[in-house]
């Protein structure tokens, strides 16, 4: 398409330097939530313990929730001044903030203004993503032609999933390289500043990149949007549009989003207790082989409407995830770990530590038990030894932790996981077009944007949080937490089902 | 259908408030356990933040549910002339 101020580019080009500039922005925004458990040793006392996870990951939550306030700043900005130039800011403040993150002295040298300093960075990076994601789909969808929006925005699409993939391929291989008492250590900086030459290269190609036709267009007839926010809240007929789009489309596609990729991961490491690089493994697989559907569902809403495509993914998680998660179950209880003949056991190694203020110990017992299959996992027992001899000794309960799957239950795994991200991209590959087509031009950057941060970053950002709350619950079983975005689900397929409308609008120059 | 979205509108509406006091009825339930020490995080920020994010939400469902019940999702506008 020819733009009207300056020279015609490819399409090829448009979505290319868009795509990269989102991928890393979802980058930086994920590496965070990878860490979590390295960064909060780091920020918090050294005896915090549990807390000091729980605070990371609140932290790591305010990113999520300033998103939809991102996405009125920079929508705003888009809108008044252009879609180039806003997510060229948005792109410097993501970079900068995720370089200084990877700088900030621990808690061991600065005391409590290290996870300050950290939770004001990862504001601004809500904030910059927040303003990111609404101008590179505007940015795409206003270059492509009638008939290919969904296939070419579905590219965009892929961006946030190839961005988790990059952020965890990252800290495996660091990990990997440089061994995991040095990545505890200091190695867990170095993702986030790599971010730095990654957001340089992006800055050059975007830097590179034309204003959208559409914008271009409006700016020279002079019919820019004075105040698109209350152009596009105020007005109800937009508001009423803003409503739609969020309640019956993106908060059931945030949860399921979350669900198949963010909380697949939580549930295999924390619940089912896989070891570390054995879950990454199963996800970066799953996302790989996953990740051209985004495009396929992206193209083919192009041909039969977006509505029913993503419906039909909602659909398919509330379906699926309850039977998915138990499967997870299933095949990691010890009992069916037990089934399997033995291959070998290593000698218990016993560490005996002193309870803070009593003469008694903590006894823990560690046994490395490989099975015939190649399955294997460490039994790990907590006894208390009483001081006085008299009272026996306290028998905690076994942990059976660092699970690593026999090959047939790494792929079924990797199935598993894979089946949820088709959902994702069923409901995510056609929603930036659906999206686009919803609001006029002189308003779309922050109409879109709300509805997609509030649906993503509030129901579907949430997701690993509510769901582990539910599951603490007294009563509750380790799948009791799905009820969270299966509730959720629930509720926008039947609103978008009843209301949105599956007509594909041809014109969005308007 | 356009029946289907009335009654849909109403039952929304009543949805919303609905949501809000069992959010509100959790929260207390799960911070007064927190408070005789039975959960060892802080569980009155965790619904605070649940809370203060929901209720807005909830208010822009009570919205949703009434403009569907006034009919005004009827017909859906096909270009930005009709916004």
């Amino acid at each position: 398409m020819e733009n009207s101020e300056n020279k015609p580019q490819s399409i090829a080009k448009v979505i290319g330097a868009s795509s990269l500039g989102t991928l890393i922005e979802w980058y930086d925004f994920y590496i965070f939530g990878s860490l979590a458990v390295i960064i909060g040793k780091q920020l918090f006392p050294a005896d915090a313990g549990a807390s000091a996870l729980i605070n990371t990951l609140a932290i790591f939550a305010a990113g999520f929730i300033v998103r939809p306030f991102g996405a009125l700043v920079f929508g705003r900005l888009g809108d008044l001044i252009g879609r180039k130039s806003t997510f060229l800011l948005t792109l410097v403040l993501m970079g900068g903030s995720t370089f200084l993150i990877g700088l900030i002295p621990s808690y061991a040298t600065i005391g409590y203004a290290a996870p300050i300093l950290v939770l004001i960075l990862r504001l601004v990076q809500g904030l910059a993503l927040g303003g990111e994601y609404g101008g590179a789909a505007t940015y795409v969808a206003e270059h492509a032609p009638a008939g290919k929006r969904g296939f070419y925005t579905s590219w965009i699409q892929t961006t946030a999933t190839l961005g988790l993939f990059l952020s965890i391929g990252i800290i495996v291989f660091t990990k990997n390289m440089i061994g995991a008492e040095a990545f505890a250590d200091w190695g867990w900086r170095i993702p986030f500043l790599i971010s730095i030459i990654l957001v340089i290269v992006s800055i050059y190609i975007r830097l590179k990149m034309n204003e959208s036709p559409l914008f271009s267009k409006l700016k020279k007839e002079g019919n820019i949007s004075k105040n698109p926010l209350m152009e596009s809240f105020n007005h109800k007929a937009n508001f009423k549009m803003v409503l739609l789009a969020l309640f019956g489309a993106t908060m059931g596609q945030g949860v399921i989003w979350y669900t198949g990729q963010f909380y697949a991961q939580s549930f295999l490491e924390n619940t089912v207790l896989l070891d570390f690089n054995e879950s990454r493994y199963i996800l970066l697989w799953a996302i790989l082989f996953a990740t051209p559907f985004f495009v396929i569902f992206g193209s083919w809403s192009d041909k039969v409407g977006r509505k029913w495509i993503m419906l039909a993914g909602m659909l398919l998680g509330i379906i699926c995830y309850r039977p998915i998660y138990q499967n997870f179950l299933d095949r990691t209880n010890v009992a069916e770990f037990q089934k399997t003949e033995l291959a070998t056991q290593t000698e218990p190694v016993v560490k005996a530590d002193l309870i803070a203020g009593t003469q008694d110990s903590l006894v823990v017992t560690k046994t490395f038990t490989t099975l015939k299959d190649g399955a294997s996992y460490k039994i790990v027992t907590t006894d208390t030894v009483y001081a006085d001899a008299a009272k026996p000794i306290g028998h905690g309960k076994t942990k059976y932790i660092d699970k690593k799957l026999s090959e047939s239950n790494f792929w079924m795994f990797v199935f598993l996981v894979f089946i949820q991200i088709i959902f994702v991209t069923m409901v995510y590959g056609p929603i930036a077009a659906f999206l686009v087509e919803l609001f006029p031009t002189k308003i779309r950057y922050t109409s879109m944007s709300l509805p997609y941060h509030i649906g993503n970053g509030v129901f579907g950002g949430l997701v690993p949080f509510i769901a582990t709350l539910i599951a603490s619950f007294s009563g509750s079983t380790p799948l009791s937490g799905l009820w969270y975005p299966i509730g959720v689900a629930a509720v926008s397929l039947v609103i978008g089902a009843v209301y949105i409308s599956n007509k594909i609008d041809e014109n969005v120059n308007d | 259908m356009n029946t289907v979205k009335k009654y849909l509108g109403i039952i929304l509406i009543a949805l919303a408030p609905v949501l809000v006091i069992f959010m509100v009825m959790q929260a207390i339930e799960k911070v007064g356990k927190a408070a005789e020490g039975i959960a060892k995080t802080n569980t009155l920020l965790q619904w605070s933040i649940i809370l203060i994010i929901f209720f807005p939400i909830c208010l822009g469902l009570v919205k949703f549910g009434l403009y569907a019940f006034r009919g005004e999702y009827e017909h859906l506008p096909e270009s930005s002339d009709e916004l």
